[in-house]
């Protein structure tokens, strides 16, 4: 479904991005993990196409099509979901009626039938309870004076209603207590099908116990360092992000990944 | 700098022009009726002042960035014709029209009351809703009239008040009784009719809610065909103890016409003011609006949207003056520039010695679509007592690129992320407006616009 080669990326000329490849396929969940400042968010958003990241070097293939080309809209609509790690407030705009228009694009861009305000309110509603989020919060502005929760509940919710195929979750456990994670983990697991994929980027090893991932990335200065199964993620819970911190300087991409395969062969 | 002659050509140039109101004026005041010695008075020392003043210029502080010079140049020409019909059908009107205001409505065509299109069956029996020109002659409201008439908007140091003045005549009368509720919105409804011919029109509107009295009035402008004129308006609001007024002014008039327009409110005890402007049409417009407590405990809301394309100038001055402890004011203006256009937000707080307790807060917001747009805008806040919560602010600001990129990446367009961020800009405003088919009204203006500009690019 994606797959990334050697990307390189950078935001105000500095280059964030040094050689990530990585491959996707649909049913799969990957968790990429890494310290502060490793690159995790910035892939996030490349992927989604945000405008300040520059791509300097590399590809990245969506459905075998060039996806460094597409505008973020036109990916959003072929089934590109970004849950943002720090989610926008959009005053005015109420939650409902911006739902239905990025439905409804998505159903135009897909020669599917489009929902009137009420078809789209009964949508709605059955989607909101994957999340257990209130009708109240339909007719609110995005995301304004919502509790960092019910900010990350409702990203989950957009997704519910857009159905991607690939959702990368940037940092989507962060700052939610326990029962918000259950409720936000629980949604996403339901929302899993075997024809789509899910990518979560995360700090902590924590919400992995409740999405289990298929693989692990450990991104580190940029690029990716250690490879492996969901004990990876275990095993960084218990070893700290030292552990892994300084490899992303001190070994050279080749080297590296050989390493991996070495790695992932063992495992 | 310019040279003498061209001095002396363009005085000559105004005179011509204040000759040609002097006719007009002088016409109107040898109609024959029963119009009160006072009326005359008040006209001819009005016309005195404006025939002084001349039309303001840039050199005038309140006027340093709006130029009234091609309304001097235009040479309208006033619409004093008490009975001209126009043969305006109601079909004409059906699109300005207010559904909550049904039948409590007043029609003007040019200024000039026009009975056949308005319609009153609505209102309560002690509310007096009636055109200006008659209770100017009708002895039984003439007394109130002549109370309140002219007492707020003093001519002096305002030209297009005086010129109004000079033509007192058509416009709208409100009187509510002390402890009337008037449950349906009253519609003045502003009409103009030109096409070819330019005419000068100028509503004057008084209202006088009476002590615990309640209305709402909505007064609008709009145009049947896109002409060039002129209106000229003056609205004075006396709000008694325990009363309250909502007012909304919706001014779409076409966008080759000039509207130049004065709001005064005076406040009495506990009374309250609820202010909406939305500015929509005219090539050129200003709204000059204040509000004076005059007494304690009262409040107001002034609230303001204005939406300018390519080629319109908006201009408003505003001046809320806490004269007397414990009253509340708030305003918010905001505002939407695309293309070449203009704006201007001057908005005085003052807060005199002595009120105490005062609570006021002043913002004025603009979100610039275009990089040929231009905002001056200058809150300014005198304070001349201690116990108060006093605050103010502006901005000019573009769309957010982060709220941009966030609907984006939710599969909508660009240019469709673009409009739906201005429209939730508006909102603030808008989602205030407690009349459903005004509401209604904006939204499609604020979303046709957004489309127009859409095929434009």
């Amino acid at each position: 479904m994606l797959e990334i080669r050697d990307l390189h990326a950078s935001i105000e000329g500095k280059e964030i991005l040094k050689g990530i490849s990585l491959s996707i396929n649909k049913g799969e969940v990957h968790a990429i993990m890494g310290p502060n400042g490793s690159g995790k968010s910035t892939l996030a958003k490349v992927l989604a196409g945000h405008p300040q990241y520059v791509v300097t070097k590399g590809e990245v293939l969506y459905e075998g099509r060039n996806l460094l080309e597409m505008p973020p809209d036109e990916r959003a609509r072929e089934g590109i979901f970004l849950a943002f790690q720090y989610p926008v407030e959009v005053p005015g705009v109420s939650n409902s009626q911006f739902l239905r228009l990025a439905y409804n694009e998505k159903q135009k861009h897909l020669n599917e039938e489009e929902l009137d305000p009420l078809e789209f309110k009964d949508l709605l509603k059955e989607r909101a309870r994957i999340v257990e989020m209130d009708e109240s919060f339909m007719n609110r502005s995005v995301n304004e004076g919502f509790s960092g929760g019910e900010k990350k509940r409702n990203e989950i919710l957009q997704m519910a209603v857009l159905e991607p195929k690939l959702a990368v979750l940037d940092e989507t456990d962060s700052g939610l207590d326990i029962d918000a994670l259950r409720i936000v983990a629980g949604g996403v697991n339901k929302l899993r099908t075997p024809e789509n994929a899910i990518v979560l980027v995360t700090h902590y090893q924590r919400l992995l116990n409740y999405i289990v991932p298929d693989y692990v990335h450990v991104l580190a200065g940029g690029r990716i360092v250690r490879e492996g199964g969901k004990e990876l993620a275990l095993e960084l819970e218990e070893k700290g992000y030292d552990w892994i911190k300084n490899m992303g300087t001190e070994r050279s991409g080749a080297v590296k990944e050989k390493s991996f395969m070495e790695e992932l062969q063992e495992l | 700098m310019a040279a003498p002659d061209d001095l002396r050509k363009m005085s000559t140039q105004i005179f011509t022009e204040e000759n040609s109101y002097s006719l007009a004026h002088q016409e109107l005041q040898e109609e024959p009726g029963r119009v009160a010695s006072w009326v005359k008075r008040l006209r001819d020392e009005a016309f005195e002042s404006f025939a002084h003043s001349g039309f303001p210029t840039t050199e005038q502080e309140e006027w340093k960035y709006t130029n009234v010079v091609q309304i001097a140049k235009a040479k309208f020409e006033p619409f004093i014709k008490s009975d001209a019909d126009e043969g305006i059908t109601q079909k004409q009107i059906a699109p300005f029209i207010y559904e909550e205001a049904n039948s409590s409505r007043l029609v003007f065509i040019n200024g000039i009351f026009n009975e056949r299109l308005s319609s009153l069956e609505s209102l309560p029996g002690e509310t007096v809703a009636v055109d200006l020109a008659r209770a100017l002659t009708e002895s039984e409201q003439a007394e109130i009239v002549r109370e309140y008439l002219a007492r707020s908007a003093d001519v002096d140091g305002n030209p297009f008040t005086a010129l109004n003045t000079a033509f007192l005549s058509g416009g709208a009368f409100l009187f509510f009784p002390a402890g009337v509720v008037v449950e349906n919105p009253i519609h003045l409804l502003f009409i103009s009719s030109a096409e070819n011919s330019r005419f000068a029109s100028f509503p004057r509107v008084l209202i006088v809610a009476g002590r615990g009295s309640s209305a709402t009035v909505i007064e609008s402008y709009a145009s049947l065909k896109q002409g060039e004129y002129f209106t000229d308006a003056v609205v004075e609001v006396v709000i008694e103890d325990d009363a309250r007024i909502e007012h909304y002014k919706v001014q779409n008039e076409s966008e080759k016409a000039f509207h130049v327009a004065r709001t005064i409110a005076e406040l009495g005890r506990n009374s309250s003011y609820n202010s909406t402007v939305i500015t929509l049409g005219a090539r050129l417009s200003r709204h000059d609006i204040s509000v004076n407590f005059n007494h304690e405990g009262a409040e107001c809301w002034v609230d303001g949207l204005y939406i300018v394309e390519d080629g319109q100038h908006t201009d408003t001055h505003s001046v809320i003056d806490h004269k007397l402890p414990h009253c509340t004011s708030r305003q918010l203006y905001k505002g939407i520039l695309n293309g070449k256009s203009r704006a201007v937000f001057n908005g005085k707080v003052f807060v005199r010695q002595g009120a105490q307790g005062t609570d006021a807060m002043q913002t004025n917001r603009n979100l610039m679509l275009s990089n040929d747009a231009r905002v001056d805008t200058k809150p300014q806040l005198e304070i001349f007592a201690d116990d108060v919560k006093c605050a103010h602010g502006a901005t000019v600001g573009q769309l957010e690129e982060e709220e941009l990129f966030y609907l984006v990446s939710r599969g909508l367009h660009t240019e469709l992320a673009r409009n739906l961020l201005t429209y939730g800009f508006a909102e603030e405003v808008v989602e205030k407006i407690k009349i459903d088919s005004i509401k209604a009204q904006l939204d499609e203006a604020v979303l046709n616009r957004l489309h127009a500009r859409l095929e434009a690019q």
